[in-house]
């Protein structure tokens, strides 16, 4: 293995114009569903999103394979490093609108509390946005929005 | 106590313990006292951009994270539970599709209540990394005595 195939895998990779073309679908109907169903890893992790104006929630539905201390049981810190990137990258392309595709920069995130083994939810604030950076940071939270159990900073390049 | 076997021995443990290791393919390579070598293999379910194939870095900072707790856990006189207190990722370069993931990571201090990491990701060449990282791990269940710090 390890050749990059540069032909499109069924159901995996997807041109760049229905890429884009799922981003500018989901900023006209608020719904960005459909580029979620194009990223494998977003449904990997069992994630969705709701918007309501200009607050978007990324919801990362619970499964057993998000566990990363059976003993807890608790969520694995990785999951929500991903839950936290990705609503950074989803609140960059349908809340701030960038023209580009957002591409992590750097990640820091702060572990607050357990995360147990429900659903967890996360929102992303737009700290500053420039031409070619955008700086976020981004709460994951469970059943209480005020006690999160992680932040981040995430820095995405966008132009 | 720590070897080359007891890789094998991470990896079945992670199966029972850490399902979320074993679902994303995070393989140990190598081991030694303070310092482990990870593998993430390139898997269709990983991708994060769909229109380049590349691993979404969620995938990544769960094989980072997994690491230094591994590597946490070779400084430990006794396993007890640990946890990431904090995680930081730079990101140098984009993984390539179809293209493992290795990570060198090492525990340079363990205290009594909190442990180090820094290490790299990458594929071929350490020296040409895709990210580079540092973390911090609590040892749950340790309590300082008010005279180490941190």
């Amino acid at each position: 293995m390890s050749e990059p195939e540069p032909e499109p895998v069924p159901g995996i990779t997807s041109s760049l114009e229905e890429l884009e073309a799922a981003v500018r679908e989901g900023r006209a109907s608020g719904d960005p569903e459909r580029l979620l169903a194009l990223v494998p890893y977003a449904r990997f992790l069992g994630l969705g999103c709701t918007r309501e104006g200009e607050r978007l929630v990324v919801r990362m539905r619970y499964a057993p394979s998000l566990i990363g201390d059976a003993t807890i049981p608790a969520l694995h810190g990785g999951t929500l490093a991903g839950l936290l990137e990705a609503t950074a990258s989803f609140h960059a392309l349908f809340v701030s609108e960038v023209t580009g595709m957002p591409k992590t920069i750097s990640l820091t995130i702060d572990y607050l509390r357990s995360a147990r083994a429900v659903d967890t939810f996360a929102e992303a604030t737009v700290v500053r946005q420039g031409r070619r950076f955008v700086v976020l940071t981004v709460s994951a939270y469970q059943d209480d929005r005020h006690k999160p159990v992680a932040m981040a900073n995430v820095k995405l390049k966008v132009g | 106590m720590w070897s080359d076997e007891m890789a094998a021995q991470v990896d079945n443990a992670w199966r029972d313990l850490v399902p979320h290791n074993a679902a994303i393919g995070i393989e140990v390579v190598r081991i030694r006292v303070g310092e482990v070598w990870t593998r993430l293999r390139w898997a269709p379910a990983l991708v994060g951009n769909p229109a380049t194939g590349v691993i979404h870095g969620g995938a990544l900072s769960t094989l980072l994270d997994a690491s230094g707790g591994l590597a946490v856990a070779t400084r430990l006189g006794r396993p007890s539970p640990i946890a990431t207190l904090d995680l930081r990722i730079d990101y140098m370069r984009a993984a390539e599709r179809g293209k493992d993931i290795l990570v060198r990571m090492e525990c340079y201090a363990a205290r009594r209540s909190v442990a180090f990491v820094r290490g790299v990701a990458y594929h071929d060449d350490e020296s040409d990394p895709i990210a580079t990282c540092a973390a911090t791990f609590a040892r749950k269940g340790e309590r300082g005595d008010g005279k180490e710090r941190p």
